[in-house]
């Protein structure tokens, strides 16, 4: 199969990375914010999840995620940036620069979790 | 008209939740040192009124801008047209407002 010409440019990634990242990020939301809310009323069970979570591949999971936030931060701070500020010439230099800042906050907080 | 006006409201909750969403980074890097339980967590946050608004208004922002984003995806990728594109984006925002609120509060009441 052929990829379309326009699927092969570095900035078609970069806008896919920030939908795919947005869409799993919502999917998230809900779980996260019903594991929160248990702090109230429900604190033993929140502390049962919790210790599920020092699990390593949970800490990995949980890299992801901060990726995933990290990348659709950045990615999205230069989607502002192309529609608001003056244009520049270098938005496939930013959007690596989006996925490599992600790497070092999504890095430093595995290396902080585990 | 309600296209712009989304389009609009999508960038004017992302400028409200970048600094929120890096502050929230840090705190996530800070607090996950040495490990997080339902105390340390409470410890940090229970009756904090400003925990309470910086939550609060990124819980707001972010229920705003993932049901703009997920309309848009909805409507882009399923095709998705009318009262179902409708009802997808304010089930989104509505769901997560309720339960994003709710969790807010548990952890800053």
């Amino acid at each position: 199969m052929m990829i379309r010409p326009h699927r092969n440019h570095p900035l078609w990634l970069a806008f896919m990375l920030h939908r795919v990242s947005g869409l799993a990020l919502a999917l998230f939301l809900p779980a996260h914010f019903y594991v929160l809310s248990l702090a109230l009323r429900h604190s033993a069970r929140l502390d049962t999840f919790l210790r599920w979570t020092d699990m390593p591949m949970v800490k990995f999971a949980e890299f992801g995620l901060v990726f995933l936030l990290a990348v659709h931060v950045f990615g999205g701070l230069r989607l502002l940036a192309l529609e608001f500020l003056p244009w520049s010439n270098r938005q496939k230099a930013m959007a690596a620069g989006a996925v490599a800042v992600a790497f070092l906050i999504s890095g430093t907080f595995f290396l902080q979790a585990i | 008209m309600l296209d712009l006006r989304l389009y609009m409201l999508q960038r004017l909750s992302a400028l409200v939740m970048a600094p929120l969403a890096l502050g929230h980074i840090a705190v996530m890097i800070y607090a996950v040192q040495g490990g997080i339980s339902a105390g340390e967590i409470l410890s940090r946050t229970e009756g904090s009124v400003g925990w309470g608004l910086f939550y609060g208004a990124f819980v707001v922002a972010v229920s705003i801008h993932a049901a703009i984003g997920v309309r848009v995806i909805a409507a882009e990728t399923l095709g998705l047209r009318g009262v179902p594109l409708a009802a997808v984006g304010w089930l989104v925002c509505v769901g997560l407002l309720a339960i994003g609120l709710t969790a807010v509060f548990s952890v800053t009441a």
